[in-house]
C-alpha cells in the first residue's frame, strides 16, 4: 500500500549536518520498514511534527491509558490535530525499567526491538532522563500487547504520575574505580521494594531514587532525587606516592600544586619538599577532586558506605532544591544494610505520603515543616553534618534545651566519643 | 478482557545477566583509569586486567534500524554488550586493544560520533518537545541536533578546561536538568483559558493548588464556573496545562528560550550548584534555531579561553566574576537576572568584593 508522505521541509532540514538526524531515522521507519503500519504511523507523525515546526506549537495532550493491573508508567498522547494526522492520533510512550547501571546484551535489545515494532512505532530512547527506556508511540490496544510480551521476558513498566519512580545508578562497582558501594544493589533493593507504589500512583508527588558510587554524583543525584545514596569513606584515602611522583615528574610541580592542592576545598592537602603528598585526612570532605586528577596515586579508602540526602527535586513548585543529608555515613555490606535502608525509605515515604500535601515532593514537605520535625518524624537525630551551618535567626523558643544537650551526650557516649 | 492477564511485577531486572563478562568478573576490582584518546576509556583492574571503553554519541531517539545497527557493532567488536550513559551516550567495552580502531572505525563509518569523555562538551540531555511533550514550547530534539551539528569538534575532542554539560527543556518546568549551559524554553505570557471548556475538563481545586504563585482563582465567567488568572503574578510556567488543558500555555509568537549557565552536579572542589540565567528572548526559531547556537558558542569559547583546567563554567565565573562574564560573552545584563524568588537575598553581594 503506497502511502502519499507528508511533505516535511523543515525537518528535512534536520537532516543536513554531521550529527545523527532523528529525523532520518523517522524517515527510515516510513519508507524502509516492511509493516505498513508503521510506514503509516511515522509518516502522520512527520506530518504533525512539521506541522509544530511551521506554528511553533505542540499539538499533544494527555489523557489516561494504563495495562490492566497498573495505574501508570504510560504516558498518554492524543493529538489535538488528529484529523489531519490520523494514523498517529494516539501515539503513547511505555517507560519501561532499564536494568540498573543500564547494561544490555545486544540480545536482549534485538529482542525488545522485535516486540516493539510488532507492537508500537518502532522508536525508542535510551533512556529518558527519568531513567526509562522510552518505547516512543503506538495506540491503547498495542500498548497491552507490548507490555504483555515483553513483561512475560522480564521487563516492567516504570513509575509515571504520582509514584515512587524508575530508579536510577551509576557504572560504578562495574568499571570505575572510584565506585565506594555496589550501585547496581542498592538500586534495586531501594526500588524493588516498592513495586506496588510504582505501578499504583497512590502518593502525593513523584519519588525518585538514584544511586551514585561516589560524590561525583555521575546520576546527579543530589539534584535530581528524592532519596540519593551516594558512596563515600571513612577511613583514610589511599595515597600511592610512587605514582605522586610520577605524575610530577610527567606535568611538574607547579601544576599539581595549581591544580591538586590549592583547589582542595578544604585545604586538606599539602605537598612535601621531596614531592610526597600528605593528607590531612580529618579535614577531608570525599569531594573526590584529588581522586579525580590522580586517579592512579589516590584511592578511596577501605572503610565504605553511603551518604544519604533527601528532597532533591526541579523546579516545580517552589524552585530547585538539592538533596539534604539525613543519614551521613552508612554501612552498606550485609543484608541487614541493606534491609535497614530500604527501611529507612519506607519510614520516609509512609511520614511523607501521610503529610505531604496533593502534588508537593518530600523536599518541599521537608522546607514547609522544617528539617528538625522531618527528622522527629522518621527517627532520626540530628548531626551537624546534616548543615551548612547552625541557626542563624533568634526567633526560636529554647525551653527543651537542656533535654536535648543530655540526649546529645548520652548518643555520644553510645558512639564511644 | 478475554486475554487479561496478570502482570509480572518484575521491577528493575537484576543486570548482572547483561554486563559485559570483564566488567562481572572485576567487579569493585578497579584500581584506575587512563584516555588514551578521545571518546576512548581504558580501566586497568587490579588483577591486571584491561578494558577499553569507546564511547558513541547517537541521534537518541533511535528507530529500530539505528538500534540494530547498534548492535551488530557489538556483536563484531564487544562480544554482545552495550552500556548506556545518562545522557544516552552508547559505550562498547572491548578487551583487546587491536579491536578498540577498528570499532571506532565501524561507528564513525555508520553515521555515530566517538568522542565524548573527559573534557568534552557531553551529548546534550533533553527532554521530549514537540514530538511528545504536551506542554512543550519547542522542540528538544530538534534544538539537540541543530546545536550538536555545530559542536560535534568539542565532542569529538576534549580540549575543554573541565567536562561541559549541557541540558536543554522545552520548557521552564525544566525536565532536562542543570547544566553548565542550559537551554530552556521560557513562555512568556500567562495562560490563555477557554472558560466554556474549563468546568467539563477541570478539576478546579487541584489546578489552583498547582500553581507555584497563587495565581488561579476559581471565578464564574459567563455564568459557569471557571477559573482566572492573576497575571501580574503568573510566572508563565505552564503547570496549569496538564491538569487543565483549556489553559493554553503553548504560544507560537511569546515562547522564547533562554540561557541558564553554571548548574554543576558533581561536588568535587565545591558543593554542587544550580544554573543561573545569563540570556533570554532568545527566538525560538526552527529548524536550526540559529540564534540560541550563536549564544552557546560564544559562552564556550570564553570559557575555553578564560577558565584553567578543571575549573568547570560555574568555577571559572566564580573566579572572574559575574561583571566581567557578562562582558566576555556580551550579553547584556537587566533587571531580571535579579532574582525575586525566596532566598534572593542570598544572592545579593552584601560586601565590598567589587572586580574593577
Ligand atoms: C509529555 C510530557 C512530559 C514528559 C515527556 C516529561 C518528561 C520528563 C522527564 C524525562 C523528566 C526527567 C526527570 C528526571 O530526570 O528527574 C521529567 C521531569 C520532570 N517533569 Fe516532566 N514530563 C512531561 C510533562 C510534565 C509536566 C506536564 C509537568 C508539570 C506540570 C512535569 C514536571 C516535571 C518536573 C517538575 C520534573 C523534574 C523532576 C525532578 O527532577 O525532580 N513534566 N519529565
Ligand atoms: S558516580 Fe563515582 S563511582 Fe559512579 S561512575 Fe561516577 S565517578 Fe564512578
Ligand atoms: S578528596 Fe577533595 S577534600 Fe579530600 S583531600 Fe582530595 S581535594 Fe581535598
Ligand atoms: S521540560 Fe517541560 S515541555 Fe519539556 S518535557 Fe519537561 S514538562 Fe515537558
Ligand atoms: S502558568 Fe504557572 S504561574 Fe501561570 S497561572 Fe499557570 S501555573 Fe500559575
Amino acid at each position: 500500500m503506497a502511502i502519499e508522505k507528508h511533505s516535511t521541509p523543515m525537518l528535512d532540514q534536520l537532516e543536513t549536518g554531521p550529527w545523527p538526524s532523528f529525523i532520518s531515522g523517522i524517515k527510515r521507519l516510513r519508507d524502509e520498514h516492511p509493516e505498513p503500519r508503521i510506514n503509516a504511523m511515522t509518516n502522520d507523525l512527520l506530518g504533525q511534527l512539521e506541522h509544530s515546526y511551521e506554528t511553533r506549537k505542540g499539538y499533544w495532550k494527555g489523557g489516561t491509558v494504563s495495562v490492566f493491573g497498573y495505574g501508570g508508567g504510560i504516558i498518554p498522547r492524543f493529538s489535538e490535530v488528529g484529523k489531519a494526522f490520523p494514523k498517529s492520533k494516539e501515539f503513547h510512550t511505555l517507560r519501561v525499567q532499564p536494568p540498573a547501571g543500564n547494561h544490555y546484551s545486544t540480545g536482549m535489545l534485538r529482542q525488545l526491538a522485535d516486540s516493539w515494532e510488532k507492537w508500537g512505532s518502532g522508536l525508542v530512547t535510551f533512556h529518558g532522563q527519568t531513567g526509562n527506556i522510552m518505547f516512543i508511540g503506538t495506540d491503547t490496544q498495542n500498548t497491552q500487547h507490548f507490555f504483555d510480551e515483553i513483561n512475560e521476558y522480564g521487563w516492567d513498566l516504570g513509575g509515571a504520575g504520582p509514584c515512587v519512580r524508575t530508579a536510577m545508578s551509576c557504572v560504578g562497582a562495574a568499571r570505575c574505580e572510584m565506585s565506594c558501594t555496589n550501585e547496581l544493589k542498592a538500586h534495586r533493593a531501594l526500588v524493588n521494594n516498592f513495586v506496588d507504589d510504582v505501578h499504583r500512583p497512590a502518593l502525593p508527588y513523584k519519588f525518585k531514587f538514584k544511586v551514585s558510587g561516589c560524590a561525583n554524583d555521575c546520576q546527579n543525584a543530589i539534584e535530581r532525587s528524592d532519596f540519593a545514596v551516594l558512596g563515600t569513606w571513612r577511613d583514610d584515602m589511599k595515597v600511592d606516592q610512587a605514582e605522586v611522583k610520577n605524575y610530577i615528574a610527567d606535568k611538574g610541580r607547579q601544576y599539581y600544586i595549581d591544580n591538586v592542592i590549592t583547589r582542595c576545598p578544604t585545604q586538606a592537602l599539602s605537598l612535601t619538599d621531596d614531592n610526597a603528598l600528605v593528607v590531612n585526612n580529618r579535614d577531608c570532605v570525599r569531594c573526590m577532586h584529588c581522586l579525580n586528577v590522580m586517579p592512579k596515586a589516590l584511592h578511596p579508602g577501605d572503610d565504605k558506605g553511603v551518604t544519604i540526602l533527601i528532597g532533591g527535586k526541579r523546579t516545580l513548585k517552589i524552585g530547585d532544591l538539592m538533596g539534604t543529608v539525613v543519614v551521613p555515613f552508612k554501612k552498606l555490606e550485609t543484608e541487614e544494610d541493606y534491609g535497614s535502608m530500604v527501611e529507612l525509605a519506607e519510614t520516609i515515604i509512609d511520614f511523607w505520603a501521610e503529610n505531604g500535601l496533593e502534588h508537593e515532593r518530600c523536599g518541599e514537605m521537608i522546607e514547609r515543616i522544617g528539617l528538625a520535625n522531618f527528622l522527629d518524624g522518621i527517627g532520626i537525630e540530628p548531626d551537624p553534618n546534616m548543615l551548612s551551618h547552625p541557626r542563624q535567626s533568634s526567633y526560636v523558643r529554647l525551653d527543651g534545651w537542656d533535654e536535648a544537650a543530655e540526649a546529645w551526650f548520652e548518643r555520644q557516649a553510645e558512639a564511644g566519643k | 478482557m478475554a486475554d487479561m492477564r496478570e502482570p509480572i511485577e518484575s521491577g528493575c531486572p537484576d543486570p548482572w545477566q547483561y554486563m559485559h563478562p570483564m566488567m562481572r568478573k572485576n567487579f569493585g576490582q578497579w584500581k584506575y583509569h587512563d584516555h588514551p584518546r578521545p571518546g576512548v576509556l581504558l580501566h586497568v583492574a587490579y588483577s591486571g586486567d584491561k578494558i577499553w571503553t569507546v564511547k558513541a554519541g547517537t541521534q537518541r531517539i533511535l528507530d529500530v534500524f539505528t538500534l540494530r545497527k547498534l548492535c551488530d557493532i557489538g556483536d563484531e567488536f564487544a562480544e554482545g554488550y552495550v552500556h548506556f550513559t545518562l545522557r544516552s551516550n552508547i559505550e562498547y567495552m572491548v578487551t583487546d586493544e587491536a579491536k578498540v580502531q577498528p570499532l571506532i572505525d565501524a561507528l564513525e563509518g555508520s553515521g555515530f560520533i566517538v568522542g565524548g569523555t573527559q573534557n568534552s562538551v557531553a551529548m546534550i540531555s533533553h527532554t521530549q518537545g514537540w514530538l511528545h511533550c504536551d506542554i512543550p514550547g519547542t522542540d528538544a530534539s530538534g534544538v539537540v541536533k541543530s546545536m550538536m551539528d555545530e559542536l560535534i569538534d568539542e565532542f569529538r575532542n576534549a580540549n575543554m578546561p573541565n567536562r561541559v554539560h549541557i541540558t536543554t527543556s522545552c520548557c521552564q518546568i525544566n525536565c532536562g536538568g542543570q547544566g553548565d549551559i542550559a537551554i530552556n524554553v521560557q513562555h512568556t505570557k500567562p495562560p490563555k483559558i477557554n472558560h466554556d471548556l474549563v468546568a467539563n475538563v477541570c478539576e478546579r481545586p487541584s489546578v489552583v493548588a498547582r500553581c507555584p504563585v497563587a495565581a488561579i482563582r476559581p471565578a464564574m465567567v459567563n455564568g459557569k464556573p471557571s477559573l482566572e488568572v492573576d497575571e501580574r503574578k503568573c510566572i508563565c510556567c505552564g503547570a496549569c496545562y496538564p491538569p487543565c488543558p483549556p489553559m493554553q500555555i503553548n504560544d507560537a509568537e511569546h515562547s522564547k528560550l533562554a540561557i541558564w549557565v553554571g548548574g554543576n552536579h558533581s561536588n568535587a572542589r565545591g558543593k554542587p550548584t544550580f544554573q543561573k540565567l545569563v540570556a533570554a528572548g532568545i527566538p525560538n526559531n526552527p529548524p536550526r534555531w540559529p540564534e540560541a547556537t550563536a549564544i552557546v558558542k560564544r559562552i564556550l569559547k570564553a570559557y575555553k579561553e578564560g577558565a584553567r583546567d578543571w575549573e568547570r563554567v560555574n568555577e571559572w565565573i566564580e573566579r572572574i566574576g559575574w561583571p566581567r562574564f557578562f562582558e566576555e560573552v556580551e550579553l547584556p545584563f537587566t533587571k531580571y537576572h535579579i532574582d525575586t524568588w525566596r532566598g534572593a537575598r542570598a544572592s545579593f553581594n552584601s560586601s565590598s568584593y567589587i572586580r574593577f
